[in-house]
């Protein structure tokens, strides 16, 4: 009940914040040099005032700027995202064919990073002073600061240049025709490169953190009490340091949830996964305003809803929160 | 020094490789290829990148197909007639050709793709076009174009990327941009369209029912779409991919990926765009206002470095506007050779403040990127003052389009001729705001638009040549532009694909006459 109401109220506001970001999108995008007929014109080659008039009207880009954030927004309104310029198909589609590829890829990674950074934080905790502990803690130092589109180039040499375990691209093996179960096993050999890429740099995040605040929750009276009354060095370790120090991570997972959509520009390029990354960048080099707003609405709705469930989520791991909402 | 040995094996090598040209082709098998950037769509007429006419060039076809020495060869049409006048021009179509859907393929799907559908759509046929008084079809089969005037290229413009043949039958009489049949093309060509996942693969199944007796050998054709240029690459190193069309890798890959096994290149196949890169200086305004200043700046490059390291030595440093297969080339021209003290001189000459200019390069990848720095070295040796100015393909075309630049890189092609792919940037009624692809440096002589305009229509093509002649020597005094290169795209494939490049067109076409040897 208390659940329902506060979800209710979030999404109240919610609707509210996605109208002013729409604005303020469609304005920012209008500040961008460059005109989507012109660049259109420019790609075909040869271009005549008939053919970028035409363009233009097409894309009612001769009309006056507010006449077009007006039909932009009432079009929102009625979930109407409008036309890509370039590629003629609705926004829409395009949106919702490439988004099962690129929830599958960051959806894999934001599980793996969370697993593997949670249970490489807490032995890092454990083995605090150990040589074992400081491994895991360089280790994770390395890939944070490793740059991302190093990291998948170097994995692409080594895993399928050198080694041939691993394809280096795509979703699925064109032309081989697997179906069923082949072909999951086909897609899971694609998707792990790119998913270990995306994933290494928030692993490295969430073991630092999981560690800090470990060592943090572990210095409370609680966990004195917990040792004096006789528990297991693992059992402590498990249900009082780490339940308590999962706040922060919780934080730090919803703020990557919500770039689920459009976080994986990089990973996406350099290893042609057909996912909504690409198609966000491809469209801002094209000018294509349209597909850009939509994905940026997209992008934008699901960072609400990731705000949502984390503030669930606190509420759920942490029951002293209740009120102040 | 080579052992006997040496030389036996290189004699018997030389032997096999004679043997299996000599061999019987074989069919089937599918070639991977790759194809960037992904293209918006694939109805060639409507849209005319680059990406789409190669795609599309092997589902659609043209009344004329093209050699590598640029010679019309029969297509769609078997045999053609020209009037002594130069202002009738009959086609005679084959008789047995279909469409996909299997309706035949007539005289009127080819009035109607060239009096309604490219008068409507298509900026390129349109300027075609506007020398044609009338479109005729006198039987199913034969085609009159007459012409106001007699036009020099006409015959060239037949090909497939330009002049696309496209289904009355399907088209006529609805809303062209929103055609049901723009999903899945229909054409007369070697290959049938079959699926397209975007951001993945498009696959092109061969047509069973082609007219070209025993064509295509092929099973099919699969363009792969990779964003990134070194993961491209890796596909092609590690086997998956069998053809790179040029262009699609980064030109210092070039080098290592052709010394692996197996693997050759060519740089046939161009001949018809054959793109000729330049430098557009803005007469308009600031130091390269100046004839003299645009002197000084061709002899300050040095464009043969430019080619040697940064184009693999593949291309050719052209003389002045006119490209080596352009036709009515003037040979007898003296070379902008890379001459600084010259330039200095024409910089004193002219009284050069050290007013700083700027240049853009083409946001097309590396090469050119480094292009431009080597461009900015030059410059500054004799003693220009000049920065480079990155951009995105967006803001690059709205700084060109609005005029707003100094120097800045670009290539067009050529089209076989003057008229189509060269006059367009010299012409002063090209000048307009908004295109980065017209008369972008703002060049006016009113004895140059003389000479290009009585050229493109004077007959016969001797008449032509004088005028031609005449104005490059103007061009090459007057320096509108800089002449680059003509850049040399190589296509790198398996050995074992054979036939790959049967035209001037290249890979557009290509893969009709193209077989495995495996």
């Amino acid at each position: 009940m208390v659940y329902a109401r506060l979800v209710l109220m979030r999404l109240f506001k919610a609707v509210i914040v996605l109208f002013l970001i729409v604005i303020f999108n469609f304005l920012l995008i209008q500040m961008a040099p460059g005109d989507p007929a012109a660049i259109l014109a420019g790609e075909a080659g040869a271009a005549d005032q008939e053919f970028l008039d035409q363009l233009r009207e097409r894309f009612g880009l001769d009309q006056p700027m507010y006449v077009q954030l007006w039909r932009y927004v009432s079009g929102i309104a009625m979930l109407d995202f409008g036309y890509s310029y370039r590629l003629g198909v609705p926004v829409f589609d395009l949106i919702m064919d490439r988004l099962p590829a690129t929830l599958l890829l960051t959806g894999t990674a934001f599980v793996l990073s969370l697993v593997l950074g949670i249970v490489a934080g807490s032995m890092a905790a454990a083995r605090v002073k150990k040589p074992s502990g400081s491994l895991i803690m360089a280790l994770a130092l390395v890939f944070y600061a490793t740059p991302l589109f190093w990291v998948a180039l170097m994995s692409v040499v080594v895993f399928s240049v050198y080694l041939g375990w691993l394809p280096a691209y795509g979703l699925y093996t064109v032309g081989a025709g697997h179906t069923g179960f082949a072909l999951v096993l086909d897609v899971a050999k694609h998707l792990v490169l790119p998913a270990t890429t995306l994933a290494l740099f928030f692993m490295a995040i969430y073991t630092r953190m999981t560690r800090t605040s470990m060592l943090d929750a572990a210095q409370q009276d609680y966990v004195k009490t917990a040792r004096a009354k006789g528990l297991k060095p693992g059992t402590i370790q498990r249900r009082h340091v780490l339940r308590n120090a999962l706040l922060p991570i919780i934080t730090l997972a919803g703020l990557q949830a919500g770039q689920m959509v459009g976080g994986a520009i990089l990973t996406e390029t350099v290893f042609a996964w057909p996912g909504i990354g690409r198609l966000m960048f491809e469209a801002l080099q094209q000018r294509d305003y349209n597909l850009l707003l939509g994905i940026f609405f997209f992008s934008a709705a699901l960072v609400i809803v990731f705000n949502i469930i984390t503030d669930v989520v606190y509420r759920l791991a942490d029951p002293r929160i209740k009120g102040a909402s | 020094m080579k052992t006997p040995l040496a030389l036996a094996i290189t004699a018997a090598a030389l032997a096999l490789s004679t043997a299996a040209t000599a061999q019987e082709p074989q069919r089937g098998g599918t070639i991977d290829t790759i194809i960037q950037p992904e293209p918006p769509g694939l109805v060639l007429g409507m849209i005319q990148n680059a990406p789409t006419r190669t795609v599309a060039g092997n589902i659609y076809e043209g009344l004329l197909r093209y050699t590598t020495d640029l010679e019309p060869m029969p297509q769609l049409a078997e045999s053609w007639e020209v009037s002594d006048d130069g202002r009738t021009y009959t086609f005679h179509l084959r008789e047995d050709v279909t469409w996909h859907d299997g309706e035949p393929f007539t005289a009127d799907d080819v009035v109607f793709s060239a009096d309604v559908f490219h008068r409507e759509l298509n900026p390129s046929a349109r300027a075609v076009l506007q020398h044609v008084e009338s479109i005729e079809a006198t039987d199913d089969h034969t085609v009159v174009f007459t012409l106001t005037e007699p036009f020099g290229p006409f015959l060239i413009s037949f090909e497939a990327g330009t002049f696309t043949m496209v289904p009355e039958h399907l088209y006529a009489g609805t809303d062209f941009r929103n055609n049901e049949h723009n999903d899945h093309p229909i054409g007369t060509g070697p290959f049938k369209f079959a699926n397209w996942e975007r951001g993945t693969v498009i696959e092109l199944v061969k047509n069973d029912d082609y007219y070209e007796e025993g064509l295509p050998y092929l099973d099919g054709v699969n363009w792969h779409v990779i964003p990134d240029g070194g993961s491209r690459a890796v596909a092609f190193e590690n086997g998956t991919i069998d053809v790179l069309p040029s262009g699609t890798v980064e030109n210092f890959d070039i080098p290592r990926l052709s010394a692996m096994d197996n693997v050759c290149m060519t740089e046939e196949g161009h001949e018809y765009f054959s793109p000729f890169a330049m430098l557009w200086m803005n007469n308009r305004e600031g130091p390269t206002a100046d004839k003299r200043f645009r002197q000084a700046v061709m002899y300050a490059m040095d464009r043969e470095f430019a080619k040697d390291v940064l184009w693999n030595g593949l291309g050719n440093v052209p003389l002045s506007a006119f490209g080596s297969n352009a036709r009515f080339q003037h040979d007898d021209l003296e070379p902008y050779d890379h001459n600084p003290e010259r330039a200095r001189e024409l910089l004193d000459e002219m009284g050069y403040d050290g007013e700083e200019i700027t240049i853009l390069p083409l946001p097309y990848g590396e090469t050119w990127t480094r292009w431009a720095e080597a461009v900015q070295q030059n410059l500054r040796e004799v003693g220009i003052n000049v920065s480079t100015q990155a951009t995105d393909v967006g803001g690059w075309n709205q700084r060109l389009g609005d005029w707003d630049y100094d120097l800045a890189f670009t290539y067009l092609y050529q089209y076989g001729d003057p008229a189509l792919g060269i006059s367009r940037t010299y012409l002063s009624d090209n000048i307009a705001k908004g295109s980065p692809w017209n008369n972008v440096e703002g060049y006016e002589n009113e004895r140059v638009d003389e000479l290009f305009n009585a050229a493109a229509t004077a007959f016969p093509d001797e008449e032509r040549e004088a005028l031609y002649l005449e104005v490059q020597e103007i061009l090459h005094e007057d320096v509108p532009v800089g002449w680059l290169m003509e850049l040399g795209f190589p296509t790198l494939y398996r050995c074992d694909v054979k036939n790959l490049v049967t035209s001037g067109v290249g890979v557009n076409d290509g893969f009709k006459d193209a077989w495995l040897d495996r």
